[in-house]
């Protein structure tokens, strides 16, 4: 049972009460028709789906009713980060990469 | 490879059963393979199964990073059936099913398939219009099944709570008689110990860590136990598909998600058969042993954890319970969850990729089982021929380019 902070409630509440709405920043393209089939299909249902670091969004169903996004890791499943729409990640799979880089490197000194 | 047979079980009780004979080798992997398989589940032992029987190609690996049938088909409730709606998804999966009919013999190996039949439940007028439908479709498609109302199903089934006051009453379901379920690690074993006899090298604990590719050609895959070459590689990777494919750069249209099934206590003989329900997402059979079989449904977000959320399964349980008042007071002894690749369509991709001699079997989402031999028979003709067999050219990857997607969300077990 994930707890989820909502960037605009401010409140950390239970994962039941958001629904989940796949991955974030996914843009629409501006112009649907002048598009390849195949560039409609990767936007509809081509996914990065990685095992690791997602940005993903989530609907604050039984809450405010809005959409936020968050920053989750899909194998150990901590949430790093709840962010609010049009926002950018502050923490991503290369933050933690250095961040890790930097710890072992300040073990090793 | 000794066959086995009642003789031979006599002949090594006679040596308190201390010398049969290993079903399969440990070999060290070579440097070079015409087809390596990545993933020793049941469909890539399957794979390379019927790649050694069918086509003649034996020098073929299967590399598996944890060991034979430890991930989902370990996992799963063992449901075998082809009640799909779609000429597409029907046939593939009825296909498997004739598979499963004669694969005991095939593989002397007892793989336990009881066709004990299937019931999948209506709970509103809605469900039951279209369980009609899809019956109807079963039927011209040559698959077995009737539409059954509620005293039918009470008299297969006499535990079910038949009472119309219930939140969702049983108005009826679907049977097909010819469904049932089999012993997932027999399935595992059986289709190993008949690809080692081919000569198809099973190398365990041995991880793929990058595909090798020049110039848009496979040429190997790097491993934990070192670099091994290959002409063609087939990834039949389920719940790490989309990790499989970002090694080459490649997205999938699949969500990995954790999808949970529990075990209880052994009881008494209960339910001879399958029930199961889309709309409450619950589905119980009964194993040899006495368990009761229950399969919940997959959490709503991506994850790759093999453990799913609490509530998904007290969902499950509360519509067990009301479906089967006399099971609330059973103890559960096990609960557990696998990583399933969920498509769009809830249709297995089977297929070709972009980058020659990589091939891809995945996607078959919360029910890839009931598909093991005959997904494998078809992906093995598909590495082969380098081109899909029949059946498997509609669950090709540029079908979610093409818009002909095959929709089956209806028939398939959990919705997702």
């Amino acid at each position: 049972m994930h707890h989820i902070y909502c960037p605009y409630c401010e409140e950390t509440r239970e994962e039941e009460e958001y629904s989940y709405t796949g991955e974030a920043h996914i843009e629409r393209p501006k112009d649907p028709a002048s598009i390849t089939d195949e560039a409609w299909g990767d936007y509809l249902f081509f996914r990065s789906n990685p095992r690791g670091i997602h940005h993903e969004m989530w609907f604050h169903a039984a809450g405010c009713r809005r959409y936020f996004n968050a920053t989750r890791d899909t194998h150990s499943y901590q949430i790093h980060e709840t962010y609010k729409m049009g926002e950018l990640p502050t923490i991503t799979a290369k933050t933690i990469a250095a961040d890790t880089l930097a710890a072992q490197q300040g073990d090793a000194s | 490879m000794k066959k086995y047979s009642g003789f031979s079980l006599f002949k090594h009780s006679l040596s308190h059963h201390e010398n049969w004979q290993a079903a399969w080798r440990s070999p060290q992997p070579k440097k070079q393979y015409d087809v390596i398989i990545v993933g020793g589940g049941g469909h890539g032992l399957a794979t390379a199964y019927y790649l050694a029987k069918v086509h003649g190609i034996t020098n073929v690996a299967v590399l598996e990073k944890g060991y034979l049938g430890g991930g989902n088909t370990a996992r799963n409730t063992t449901i075998v059936r082809s009640n799909y709606l779609w000429d597409e998804a029907s046939k593939l999966y009825d296909h498997s099913l004739d598979l499963w009919k004669d694969l005991s013999q095939d593989l002397n190996y007892n793989v336990m398939f009881s066709q004990r039949g299937v019931l999948n439940l209506g709970h509103n007028l809605q469900d039951m219009r279209d369980i009609e439908r899809r019956v109807n479709a079963n039927r011209l498609n040559g698959i077995d099944g009737v539409v059954l109302n509620t005293a039918e199903v009470k008299e297969i089934v006499p535990v079910i709570n038949d009472s119309q006051d219930i939140r969702y009453p049983v108005l009826g379901a679907s049977w097909q008689a010819t469904g049932g379920v089999a012993r997932h690690d027999a399935v595992a074993w059986g289709f190993a110990r008949g690809a080692d006899s081919f000569g198809v090298d099973l190398i365990q604990q041995c991880e793929v860590t990058d595909i090798v590719t020049e110039e848009g050609a496979i040429v190997g895959v790097q491993t934990t136990q070192g670099f091994i070459g290959a002409n063609k590689v087939a990834c039949v990777t389920a719940g790490n598909s989309g990790v499989m494919a970002a090694m080459v750069g490649l997205r999938l249209p699949i969500e990995s998600r954790p999808l949970q099934a529990l075990v209880s206590e052994p009881v008494k003989p209960i339910i001879d058969t399958v029930v199961m329900s889309n709309a409450v997402h619950a589905y119980v059979s009964q194993s040899d042993k006495g368990d009761l079989v229950i399969g919940a449904g997959t959490d709503s977000y991506n994850g790759y954890g093999q453990r799913g959320s609490f509530h998904v399964v007290e969902h499950t349980l509360s519509a067990i319970c009301e479906l089967f008042p006399m099971f609330s007071r059973v103890r559960m002894n096990r609960a557990w969850g696998g990583v399933v690749d969920t498509c769009p369509d809830a249709c297995p991709i089977v297929s070709k990729t972009s980058i020659k001699g990589l091939y891809f079997n995945c996607g078959w989402g919360t029910g890839g089982f009931k598909a093991t031999p005959g997904s494998g028979h078809v992906f093995a003709h598909t590495l082969a021929h380098d081109e899909a067999h029949p059946l498997a050219a509609p669950f090709s990857l540029d079908r979610f380019n093409t818009g002909h997607l095959i929709d089956e969300h209806g028939a398939a077990g959990v919705a997702h």
